[in-house]
């Protein structure tokens, strides 16, 4: 029988479910849920930063250390699209796309 | 010969997390082929209507992204000329020694104020296409995923992009070829071309420096981006957006990443450049349909995903 655990993103109440096989941003995205920034899905531009709540079970793939040192690992961060449950999980959304053009305008210099 | 100095993108060094699985992915999706590989595990690769042994290396590390961006000058003596002119400039230059790359000669090495390395060279070994200098067939056989013909540009994010592009196009030779003007009139991304393409860089004004934002590979025809995009679906290659038009340099393209997060493009049909020509100016209010001319909105994850 296939495995599924539950993903929570505290965030948006957004609730999916997940082989321990597929990462959580390919669950989330096949689902057509939304809720974690979807960017390179490759465990490179960070944009899909999450952290686990709490003592969720889970594994990760090859990540950019740029964007999780190890000292961030070690609280629960990690990239959605390189995250794999083990177990139920809650997440909450670190990760965001900055708008260099909004509406046209560069916000920063 | 009206065609000197600074003659094309020559090598591209890219950090990927993984190298067997991206060397999977750049011969076998992208249809580059492995030349060689050094002592440091670094993997050389060219694509197949290029002669030169390689345009594109592979590094392992921990974070992906770009170590340095290659052109190659016409002769030694216009490399020895365009480095008198950097320095004269104020540019620093590191040499990097002859056969630091396999087949490769003496590098020049300098960092713009966006925070990229790039290096000049004049040397480097050609072992050709497979096809000859004499009575040649128009296309190798065994050519596998996309057939890309040659690594073609990159673009590039990070701070003071209007210093970094001067640089190009007062000290080597660039033509700035297009331009976007922010609301206040100030370029915020540039288009430089040293041939008659319409781009051999770009830059995107970030406030990060040394940031990739895409390697592009060239193709032919429209069909052939739709195939690498059939392709992309068969090997569940992550895309980004496409295949779609540019409103800058007409492009016709696709985006996706490879396997650690890098964006590529491969796209065909711009138009040819002419240094005769006005640069072409996009307005804040069409950034838009300069970008993604059928969509004609910005697109957040085209815009902000970099490595
Ligand atoms: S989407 Fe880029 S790191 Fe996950
Ligand atoms: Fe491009």
């Amino acid at each position: 029988m296939l495995k599924k655990f539950i993903i929570v993103i505290e965030d948006t109440g957004e609730e999916f479910t997940c082989t321990p096989e597929r990462n959580v941003l390919k669950a989330m995205e096949q689902l057509g849920r939304k809720g974690i920034p979807v960017g390179c899905r490759g465990g490179g531009c960070g944009v899909c930063r999450v952290q686990v709540v709490g003592n969720g079970l889970y594994r990760t793939g090859k990540m950019s250390r740029e964007q999780v040192p190890a000292e961030d690992e070690e609280k629960g961060i990690c990239l959605a699209c390189k995250l794999f449950p083990e177990g139920d999980l809650n997440l909450k959304v670190l990760g965001k796309w900055q708008n260099i053009f909004l509406n046209g305008t560069q916000l920063q210099k | 010969m009206s065609f000197t100095g600074v003659m094309r993108p020559g090598h591209a060094a890219i950090r990927v997390m993984d190298m067997d699985e991206s060397v999977t992915y750049y011969t076998e999706r992208l249809g580059l082929i492995k030349t060689d590989e050094d002592d440091q595990g670094r993997v050389y690769l060219k694509a197949w209507d290029e002669l030169d042994c390689f345009s594109i290396v592979l590094r392992e590390a921990d974070a992906p992204g770009i170590d340095y961006t290659g052109y190659k000058t016409y002769s030694r003596a216009d490399m020895d000329d365009l480095v008198k002119k950097l320095e004269d400039y104020g540019i620093d230059i590191e040499w990097i020694a002859d056969g630091e790359l396999n087949n490769c000669g003496e590098r020049a090495r300098f960092q713009t104020p966006s925070g990229h390395s790039f290096e000049l060279y004049a040397d480097k070994k050609q072992i050709g296409d497979g096809l000859g200098r004499v009575n040649p067939n128009p296309w190798p056989e065994g050519l596998k995923g996309m057939q890309v013909y040659r690594f073609d540009h990159v673009l590039l994010y990070g701070p003071k992009i209007i210093e970094t592009t001067k640089i190009f196009t007062d000290v080597l030779g660039f033509d700035l070829t297009e331009r976007v003007l922010s609301p206040e009139g100030e370029m915020n991304v540039s288009f430089v071309s040293c041939s008659n393409k319409a781009h051999d860089l770009a830059f995107v004004e970030y406030p990060e420096p040394n940031k990739l934002h895409h390697v592009s590979f060239m193709l032919m025809t429209w069909e052939e981006v739709l195939r690498a995009a059939d392709l992309m679906s068969m090997h569940d290659i992550s895309i980004d957006i496409g295949p779609t038009r540019h409103g800058i340099t007409r492009g016709r393209t696709i985006y996706f990443f490879d396997p650690s997060g890098n964006r590529n493009e491969v796209f065909c049909g711009d138009y040819t450049w002419y240094p005769d020509r006005e640069p072409i100016t996009w307005t804040a209010e069409e950034l838009g349909r300069a970008i993604f001319y059928h969509d004609r909105r910005l697109n957040e994850n085209f815009l902000t995903v970099v490595t």
